[in-house]
């Protein structure tokens, strides 16, 4: 009986003398990791991309939204082949036809009307030296589509126009984008100003381009 | 002074550089073959050639044509045989003619660019030329007829 005890006892010292180790090791982990530098913790969290929020970046798509189908915007995304027009969004008179690269068909195309610029008067054909539709082989459409849908096509590159978040967020600066604060006399303007609709995109985009449920 | 090379000839104009080319060409110039309709791209009645495309002159500022090709009707063919004229005449298209000079004009942009239009090409081509008389049907037949003539070269 004695030597049973005896062997237990043998047993029992090495398995309590492991359980110090380990936990003293784990404490070392602890203390020696509160040394990283400040340089090591800023990259391992860009790494972990911990910019990203879901509600912060939904919130400002939900913006975005409302600039995009406004008539300004939405009116040159159509769903069919000819563009909207006027601020009721109605299919654009004289049914000019979206052409396979965006400019119009034969005696109808964009630029045979649109100017490089404006012209004085109520509603006049308003201009811009680029004015165009999407193409026809990526109709980027806008008309139609829920907040959830238009989100994921704007970050599809197979349905936006190949474009990266890097392009995307240059995107809100092109010349066209810009023109739909200056459409002309007689027009409604989107729903806030460009900076606004900037930043915005710009949240939506870095925050994580959550597209809403 | 504004250059502008109209049907192949060169013109200087003492103009203002905004003033609608449809101005230059029939109270500057003297070209009165392009008609003025609507004032704001609407009807297609003042459609001229600006390097090949059909602009509308009431709304082309002219310092978008300066050093650039303008054609008129005038200048649509020399002695007035294109196959677009020739198919006018040959169907009778005009009732009135105010709107015709911009229809043949635009219609040459599709003969050229569409040497087969079907009738939905005729219609998506002409769809912005308007004709209060309503001859689009003879329109549309005298396009297929120019574009056989145009096939058969005479």
């Amino acid at each position: 009986m004695q030597k049973k005890l005896k062997n237990k006892k043998a047993l029992f010292l090495p398995i309590k003398t492991i359980t110090v180790l380990i936990i003293v090791c784990f404490l070392v982990g602890i203390i020696s990791s509160s040394f990283e530098t400040k340089s090591d913790f800023a990259s391992a969290n860009s790494n972990r991309k911990i910019n990203k929020d879901s509600v912060e970046s939904v919130k400002a798509f939900m913006q975005v939204y409302k600039v995009l189908m406004s008539p300004r915007c939405m009116n040159c995304h159509p769903s069919g082949d000819v563009p909207l027009q006027g601020d009721d969004s109605h299919v654009h008179t004289m049914l000019p036809k979206r052409g396979k690269d965006g400019k119009g068909v034969y005696a109808m195309k964009c630029g045979n009307c649109h100017q490089p610029e404006n012209l004085p008067g109520l509603h006049k054909p308003p201009g811009n030296p680029n004015w165009h539709l999407p193409p026809a082989d990526m109709k980027m459409v806008f008309q139609g589509k829920t907040p959830r849908q238009l989100a994921r096509q704007l970050m599809d590159p197979k349905q936006n126009g190949n474009k990266s978040k890097e392009k995307l967020l240059e995107h809100a600066h092109d010349a066209l984008v810009i023109a739909g604060w200056n459409m002309g006399e007689g027009r409604a303007l989107p729903p806030m100003s460009h900076e606004e609709f900037v930043k915005a995109w710009t949240t939506w985009i870095k925050k994580g381009a959550y597209a809403p449920k | 002074m504004i250059t502008l090379n109209i049907n192949q000839k060169n013109y200087e104009a003492d103009v203002n550089p905004d003033m609608p080319l449809l101005w230059v060409l029939r109270d500057v110039i003297g070209l009165a073959g392009t008609k003025y309709g609507c004032g704001v791209a609407q009807c297609g009645a003042c459609v001229v050639h600006l390097n090949g495309e059909a602009v509308r002159s009431c709304v082309t500022k002219v310092k978008r044509a300066e050093g650039q090709k303008v054609v008129t009707i005038e200048g649509l063919s020399e002695k007035g045989d294109h196959p677009l004229q020739k198919a006018w005449q040959e169907i009778d298209v005009p009732q009135c003619g105010y709107c015709q000079s911009g229809q043949l004009m635009s219609a040459a942009v599709l003969l050229r660019e569409n040497p087969n239009p079907t009738d939905k090409d005729i219609d998506d081509a002409m769809a912005g030329n308007l004709c209060r008389c309503g001859t689009y049907l003879r329109i549309r037949k005298a396009i297929h007829l120019a574009a056989d003539i145009q096939r058969r070269g005479s």
